[in-house]
């Protein structure tokens, strides 16, 4: 019987020789994630449960990137939640200050997730592993809570749509904008409830840097999950990561799906996603007369070293537009470190831009870059809702780290040949 | 088990930073959330909604973030009910396990105005518009999730069976 990447992870999990689309299941999960923002509400959820231990302090992961280095009392507060049960459970992955990164940038980074895992993390963005051939996916605090006791979720196995990508790629293009094409195409609800999976020559291209920054915007389609079968490459990445065994799922040729949808990716361009939803894209030739106040590049959908690399290639010998603001955020300690050392931070300074530590702060409207009204901004990041970054007049346009590096430089959103 | 509610229409796409926005999430103290339920979307929202009134919605209602500070928020604003034409994954999930009622039903979302008088009776899932005279069926709840609101939401029945 033949089954998609995503069926077989799930059936495997739920220790059944096959599941089908609609069906639900009782799941084990690998990994269970949460940040300081959802954690304490699953801590919470937890002690309610009535539980003494946690289901194995290896496999519960907590990472306060969202407003850390804490930006006010009540967030010191709920990050102290997070390391007090940390202590209290001896929890192997916790970290702290100087370790810490962005949870979606961490987690592939350090080996902790791996192909064929079933991870959930509450946070929507959790789909990100689908890059190394996980099934991973965002629940709520208490669904996390009540993982933490039991070691299970339920889940309805989705139905699974194909993209499948051809061609020969553009200059400056790359994961970021094939998947803003897709969300435009299909809109925010597009794959509501359903498993994104995708593949073809042009994907296999993509460094996994890349795949992971396509499955990052899933959600941004209302997709379960989004995900990206192992190859050779996938391989490479994660074998000097793992510190525990994994498996390798591949879909079968006859597989099911709902839908399978063709891409020729010689046709698209740059994208950018305009206010205030990730579906509004537009190629970047036919948005050059938007000004920008502010460029964010970081989060975790583009705030990898090879995101670091691209920027800092197009900013070298160039200095930002006056009145504009540019703010880098690497990902995690080893992408910033690696950044310092490949002399990229010498770049983003002499262009006139700011290295902030790594932390989620201004994609979700925290601190450290926030909007006033009126303003707009370009960013590398997953969102635009409104308010997103700051007032809720200010504007939030989404585009991959060669834009916007170029954009900083122009003052409005600026294809990077224009600095030629 | 019946209830009468005035409505509050939204349209496409209401996301979670327009549920709470993250500028208040460094709390999850539901007093506190309430009052910056829906702000983004509707600015007097807060302010002027009144226990056991209806959020009424059209499609991917509750896309974004996993924040669970939503279903609360909205609880905690005293919302008796959300009815969609459509829910985000996320939150739908959310909602059962924080015990707060949602349905869907593509036809009375649409039928629907702000300030109308809704009747909805989550057993059978029918949902009455008295201001049009109009009557709606939601779509079925799925049998495991009527179960977890039975056993009282999801911690309540994973105690049941730890
Ligand atoms: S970087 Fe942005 S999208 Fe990613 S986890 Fe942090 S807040 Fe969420």
């Amino acid at each position: 019987m033949s089954m998609t990447i995503t069926e077989k992870i799930l059936a495997h999990h739920a220790d059944m020789p096959r599941v089908e689309p609609g069906q639900l299941i009782n799941a084990s999960v690998d990994i269970a994630l949460a940040n300081d923002i959802t954690a304490p509400i699953a801590i919470k959820a937890f002690r309610e449960t009535g539980a003494k231990k946690v289901f194995d302090r290896e496999r519960i992961v907590l990472v306060p990137d969202h407003f850390v280095p804490n930006k006010d009392i009540d967030s010191a507060m709920q990050v102290k939640m997070l390391r007090d049960f940390a202590r209290e459970h001896d929890l192997k992955y916790f970290f702290e200050l100087g370790e810490m990164g962005i949870e979606h940038a961490l987690l592939p980074e350090q080996g902790i997730v791996l192909p064929g895992d079933l991870v959930i993390g509450a946070d929507s963005h959790t789909c990100t592993y689908g890059g190394i051939g996980a099934f991973a996916t965002g629940v709520g605090s208490t669904d996390l809570g009540a993982a933490m006791a039991t070691g299970k979720a339920w889940f309805k196995v989705p139905e699974s749509i194909k993209f499948f990508f051809n061609g020969k790629f553009s200059p400056y293009v790359g994961g970021k904008d094939l998947i803003l094409y897709v969300i435009g195409d299909i809109g925010v609800d597009g794959a509501l409830y359903r498993a994104m999976e995708f593949d073809g020559p042009a994907v296999l291209e993509l460094s996994i840097e890349n795949r992971l920054t396509m499955a990052n915007m899933a959600i941004e389609a209302g997709a379960k999950n989004g995900i990206t079968a192992p190859d050779k490459k996938t391989l490479a990445y994660v074998e000097s990561r793992a510190k525990r065994g994994y498996k390798i799922y591949q879909s079968d040729d006859n597989a099911k799906y709902i839908e399978t949808r063709d891409y020729d990716v010689s046709g698209i361009p740059p994208q950018v996603a305009f206010p205030h939803l990730p579906e509004n894209t537009k190629s970047i030739f036919e948005a050059t007369d938007v000004a920008i106040d502010q460029a964010v590049i970081g989060s975790c959908t583009n705030g990898r070293i090879e995101d670091l690399r691209v920027a800092a290639q197009v900013l070298k010998g160039h200095k930002i537009a006056p009145y504009v603001r540019l703010i880098i955020i690497p990902a995690t300690p080893l992408i910033y470190r690696q950044a310092l050392r490949e002399g990229l931070f010498e770049i983003f300074l002499e262009a006139g831009g700011i290295i902030s530590p790594p932390t989620c702060g201004p994609c979700l409207g925290g601190y450290m870059g926030i909007l006033a009204k009126g303003e707009r901004a370009v960013a590398t990041t997953n969102r635009n809702f409104v308010g997103r970054m700051g007032h809720t007049e200010s504007e939030v346009y989404l585009a991959n780290p060669a834009i916007a590096a170029a954009s900083a430089v122009k003052g409005r959103l600026a294809h990077p040949d224009e600095l030629r | 088990m019946k209830h009468t509610g005035k409505a509050w229409k939204f349209g496409d796409d209401i996301d979670t930073d327009a549920i709470i926005p993250a500028r208040y999430l460094n709390t999850s103290d539901p007093l506190e959330l309430k009052k910056h339920c829906m702000e983004d979307a509707a600015p007097d929202f807060p302010k002027k909604v009144a226990t056991g009134d209806i959020i009424v919605a059209d499609k991917n209602f509750g896309c974004g973030s996993s924040r669970e500070h939503a279903p609360i928020a909205i609880k905690a604003a005293g919302v008796a009910c959300v009815i969609a034409k459509s829910f985000a994954r996320i939150f739908y999930r959310n909602s059962f396990n924080m015990g707060l009622p949602i349905l869907e039903s593509k036809e009375a979302a649409g039928d629907i105005k702000s300030g109308h008088e809704i009747e909805i009776d989550m057993d059978s899932g029918e949902i009455r518009n008295i201001t049009t005279g109009h009557r709606f069926k939601a779509e079925a709840i799925p049998l495991f999730m009527q179960e977890l609101i039975a056993d009282g939401g999801l911690i309540a029945h994973i105690k049941k069976t730890l």
